[in-house]
């Protein structure tokens, strides 16, 4: 166990989450699908990893698991020292809770609140939150937090779901194909307040994409082919979010 | 190919919305059912009646007199219209039966002494027939039989003749005459204190003095012929021989209460169903709409594939009409099995000695063609609608809901559970429209119920009223003749009678112009102590010193008001027709009496005072002593117990109301359920996704059901006082549908009846959303993250 705490990359970084010998098999009647079949990950503190891979490959299946939303058919997933494959359903929640933000592609807003009000849902309960507006300015929103949802264009509504996610300042950003409904000037501007966020607070983020474009902002790509992390390589150089374009 | 598609989406679709069908299945099923019970019901008792009277020759004219000769029935016959005659000797008697302390009063009838009835025929139900002449044979009537628990061969005794007489049960019976067995100055049938006894006829002549002659006439008519003419005839012949006015079937006391109670059913039967289909067409809309609403992708999707807009809207349309032909065949099951209790449960009330349930069709073709129209009225709308769509914005979603920021936001965002509040309130602002319908149909459980319930109040109101606040005897004896004031302030010395009060019943007609109406005058004391004249709206009143003191029901029967003048014509002794003003009103909620002063009243029958009838009130611990010596007493045809009577009408009213209020029990629970948990499904399937991603930020369950249950709970705060003013507006129309001439039903609703039909609304609303609280907890957090809204 001391081990697995002590553990760190080669910038001397320290082992946030690992990842061991994840599988994930989904059972839909006679056909079994093996959506994860052994995957070791770490992800240390502060770093941006994006992950590859073609459809299906398990990229969503491994974040996931790895912000508590579903568990492993085996394996185990280590959050500092805490195993949190063997929590139960309260004890996942209290983890997302305090520890994970997620950004999904539909940017899944509470439609009767507003952008402020849907960034408040989230400071109410986290322990350490920073102010909603503050988090809204970051994302460079503070001029519309008192609109709808209703009222954002696709690429708003997705930086105010990116504000939501890191105003309580987790350990964890997830992001599941955040700029796949978006198209390129927009998507670079949701790409930025990331990067901005990442840079700030030091967050360690984890990014699924399409986008092969995208994969140079990051520290490190790892790329999933059929359930399995197949490839792995390092931006020695990481691009500006804003050089980006596709 | 194309079409077997579709109809697989069908049934699917069917299946995957089971329980929403169920629920909106339920709900019109419920309001079907009772319809279909209630049109049932009364077709059956009223064919049954009519059977039973045809069957066993139930006459159609009636008279008592005192006492005519055998010889006079010829001229009786050939009265114009007269079809058969049947004259009877039927006297009332004191019985005592083995094992029961209270005297039970009978009344006997003579059966032919050669050959057969011709009218008002018995159905033997065990046992045989007396032999004619055997003086201690006797017929007993079932009710009676089976109150007692009397069987052939046992034994009862009766005062005949002032002196007891043993007599054998040989039989027991049943007669169209006496469907509903009511004793002298009853109000409610008392199978155990009152009861029908059939002799020989020679047995009868000698124990009454009627040899070679009968106190009793029954006709029946030639078809067409109107009553009227042979009641005018009948009574011109019998005057001489103390005829106290002839009367119609529809004035039978037996026919007139069961008919009163039929036509009550079938009153019934047309206003509640009106309210129960009317919520579920309501709640069908409701529902079906916002089903349809759900489904526009997948009509754009069907448009687009080349479905053109009619085969599109019948593809809804089937969808719909399963669910219609669902709710309708469950009605039509549930309303034929209720119809058949119900029915079945009158017949025994009643004592038919058969039943005819054998429904038209027309009550299942009228819920079919109205549960289906229900249905199709309520998704024409919204079929219209998503039909209307051009295809590519039917795959878009709706467009985005437009919250208003009426509620403060301003203000420091303090507690996360002020959050998911304003989620709420905006929820319900955002669709008021839809926020109402559930607050209606969740107001409507709560009004049903206060509906139903407010009946056993009134009734519960109206025994207090009459018995308990107007009445202080204790017990009520009559005579067989008219007695002196002396002769039965004798009655004051004995044991355990603390107060006499006398009471004089005349049989009488009243007239006002052309409304005549058959009502006993009472005669009472100026100002009585113990039988008050007791107006419902809190005060005893004192007799006037002349003329008469009626019920307002009474003077609006006859059409006359405080300070007109009504003809009283007096049916016994010299039978004179007097002018007598009518010196005051009052409200009673039973019956339709007519009170006259004591001393006035003998000055009308140009007599001393006397007295047919004394109240008394006892002391309750000599009541047995009492009752045993009165047993004994000579002269007596009757001893009525108040708490007995009481005891009566709450069982009378018990058998018949409760059937109803349970009913509406369950009704009201199949609509908080039904609205409930359409309202918690159809906003889980909209906002599964909102649920989900809150889930996914970290709130727990208990907060996303908050969410949730709270809009229902919030609606359910609404829908209470709505529901209560709703029931209270209810009650007061249908309590017209509950007015018979016997009673007017007051205006009564108890605060116990609010709490207790809040309650269970919120017990079975809370329930069924307990019950989707559960899908909840198994919302799939990553499926529905997956999928685009
Ligand atoms: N609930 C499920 N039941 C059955 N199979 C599933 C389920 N969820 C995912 N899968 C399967 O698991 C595999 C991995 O799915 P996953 O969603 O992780 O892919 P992905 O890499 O995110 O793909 P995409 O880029 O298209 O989002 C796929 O083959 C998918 O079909
Ligand atoms: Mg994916």
């Amino acid at each position: 166990m001391t081990t697995q705490s002590a553990e760190t990359d080669d910038r001397g970084r320290r082992c946030v989450l690992r990842a061991r010998g994840l599988s994930k098999v989904y059972r839909a009647g006679e056909v079994e699908v093996h959506a994860l079949r052994g995957v070791d990950l770490s992800l240390y503190a502060g770093e941006l990893i994006v992950l590859l891979g073609a459809s299906g490959s398990g990229k969503s299946t491994l974040l996931n698991i790895l912000g508590g939303l579903d568990t492993p058919s085996s394996g185990k997933v280590f959050f500092l020292e805490r195993d949190i494959t063997a929590l139960d359903d309260a004890e996942l929640t209290q983890y997302r809770r305090e520890h994970v933000g997620f950004v999904f592609q539909f940017y899944n807003l509470i439609p009767s609140l507003t952008a402020l009000e849907n960034v408040a849902l989230v400071t109410e309960i986290a322990s350490d939150p920073m102010p909603p507006e503050e988090a809204l300015q970051l994302v460079g929103l503070g001029e519309r937090m008192h609109h709808f949802p209703a009222q954002l264009s696709g690429g708003e509504q997705q930086r105010v779901a990116i504000a939501r996610a890191i105003a309580k300042r987790p350990s964890l950003l997830l992001c599941d194909e955040p700029t796949g409904a978006l198209d390129s000037p927009t998507g670079v501007l949701v790409l930025e307040a990331i990067e901005r966020i990442h840079e700030e607070l030091g967050t360690t983020t984890a990014l699924i994409t399409h986008n092969s474009a995208i994969a140079s902002m990051a520290d490190r790509v790892l790329t999933m082919r059929d359930g399995l992390i197949h490839q792995e390589s390092r931006n020695l150089k990481r691009r500006r979010a804003r050089e980006l374009s596709w | 190919m194309v079409k077997n598609a579709l109809n697989k989406k069908l049934v699917r679709d069917f299946w995957r919305m089971r329980g929403q069908v169920l629920a909106i299945g339920l709900i019109m099923a419920s309001g079907l059912g009772v319809l279909v019970m209630g049109l049932t019901t009364v077709e059956a008792l009223d064919e049954t009646a009519r059977a039973y009277y045809e069957r066993y020759r139930f006459a159609h004219v009636f008279a008592r007199l005192k006492r005519a000769p055998q010889t006079l029935i010829e001229r009786i016959a050939a009265i114009p219209g007269v079809q058969a005659v049947e004259v009877r000797v039927v006297a009332n008697a004191v019985l005592d039966v083995p094992g029961f302390e209270e005297p039970v009063t009978a009344e006997l009838v003579s059966l032919p002494s050669i050959g057969h009835s011709q009218l008002n025929l018995v159905v033997l139900r065990s046992g045989r027939m007396p032999r004619p002449r055997a003086t201690n044979e006797a017929l007993v009537a079932e009710p009676f039989a089976q109150a007692h628990g009397l069987r052939v061969g046992d034994r009862v005794r009766a005062i005949l003749n002032g002196s007891w007489r043993e007599l054998r049960i040989v039989g027991i019976a049943l007669s169209p005459e006496y469907v509903y067995a009511i004793g002298p100055s009853a109000l409610m049938p008392d199978d155990q204190r009152f009861g029908v006894l059939w002799l020989s006829e020679e047995v009868l002549q000698a124990a009454f003095d009627l040899d070679g002659a009968f106190n009793h006439v029954s006709v029946s008519l030639l078809r067409d012929t109107h009553p009227q003419s042979v009641i005018d005839a009948l009574d011109r012949l019998l005057e001489p021989y103390g005829g106290a006015g002839a009367y119609a079937r529809a004035d039978h006391p037996s026919h007139w209460f069961l008919m009163n109670e039929i036509e009550q059913l079938r009153t019934l039967s047309h206003i509640l169903p009106a309210i129960f289909l009317a919520v579920a067409a309501f709640l069908t809309n409701m529902v079906l709409n916002r089903l349809i609403a759900m489904e526009r992708s997948e009509i754009g999707l069907l448009k687009a594939f080349g479905y053109d807009n009619r085969e599109i809207a019948l593809h809804y349309f089937k969808f719909v009409i399963a669910i219609g032909a669902f709710g309708v065949l469950l009605g039509a099951l549930a309303g034929y099995w209720l119809g058949w209790q119900e029915t079945r449960l009158y017949a025994q009330f009643f004592h038919f000695p058969f039943l005819l349930f054998r429904p038209s069709l027309a009550p299942f073709a009228i819920g079919a063609a109205v549960g289906i129209g229900t249905a199709l009225a309520g998704a024409l709308r919204a079929v219209r609608r998503a039909v209307a769509l051009p295809p590519a914005e039917a795959m878009r979603p709706p467009a985005p809901p437009l919250f208003s920021r009426r509620m403060p936001s301003r203000a420091a965002l303090t507690q996360r559970i002020e959050l998911l509040t304003r989620i709420i309130l905006r929820q319900v602002a955002r669709w008021p429209v839809r926020s109402l319908t559930t607050c209606f149909g969740l107001s409507m459980s709560v009004a049903v119920l206060v509906v139903s319930m407010q009946w056993l109040d009134a009734t519960e109101h109206m025994i207090d009223v009459y018995f308990r606040q107007a009445q202080a005897q204790d017990l009520t004896v009559s005579f067989t003749e008219p007695r002196t004031l002396e002769a039965a302030r004798a009655l004051g010395r004995l044991p355990g009678v603390l107060a006499v009060e006398p009471a004089r019943f005349v049989p009488a007609k009243l007239r006002s112009g052309a409304r005549e109406r058959r009502e006993a005058l009472q005669g009472l004391l100026a100002e009585p102590t113990l039988y008050r004249v007791y107006d419902a709206r809190g005060e005893a009143l004192a007799l006037p010193e002349n003329g008469l003191l009626i019920s307002s029901a009474l003077a609006e029967l006859l059409g006359v008001r405080r300070g007109e003048t009504v003809d009283v014509e007096i049916l016994e002794g010299h039978r004179d027709t007097v002018s007598l003003r009518v010196a005051g009103t009052f409200e009673t909620y039973l019956g339709t009496p007519a009170y006259i002063e004591l001393g006035a009243l003998a000055r009308l029958l140009k007599e001393r005072p006397t007295v047919t009838s004394v109240h008394l009130r006892i002391d309750a611990t000599r009541e047995r002593e009492l009752l045993r010596e009165l047993k004994n007493l000579p002269g007596i045809t009757a001893i009525t117990l108040k708490s007995a009577a009481i005891r009566a009408f709450d069982e009378t009213l018990a058998e018949t109301l409760l059937i109803f209020v349970s009913f509406f029990i369950f009704f009201s629970c199949a609509l908080a359920v039904g609205v409930t948990y359409n309202a918690a499904r159809i906003a889980l399937s909209e906002r599964g996704r909102e649920f989900a991603t809150l889930r996914v930020l970290g709130f727990t369950r208990t907060e996303i059901s908050y969410l949730m249950l709270g809009e229902i709970a919030f609606l359910m705060l609404l829908a209470i006082p709505l529901g209560c003013g709703i029931g209270w507006v209810l009650a007061f129309a249908s309590l017209q549908g509950f007015e018979t001439e016997l009673y007017r039903v007051p205006f009564v609703i108890e605060p116990s009846t609010f709490g207790i039909a809040i309650s269970v609304a919120v017990v079975a609303t809370a329930l069924s959303a307990l019950a989707v609280r559960r899908r909840i907890d198994r919302l799939d957090l990553i499926g529905v993250l997956k999928t685009r809204e």
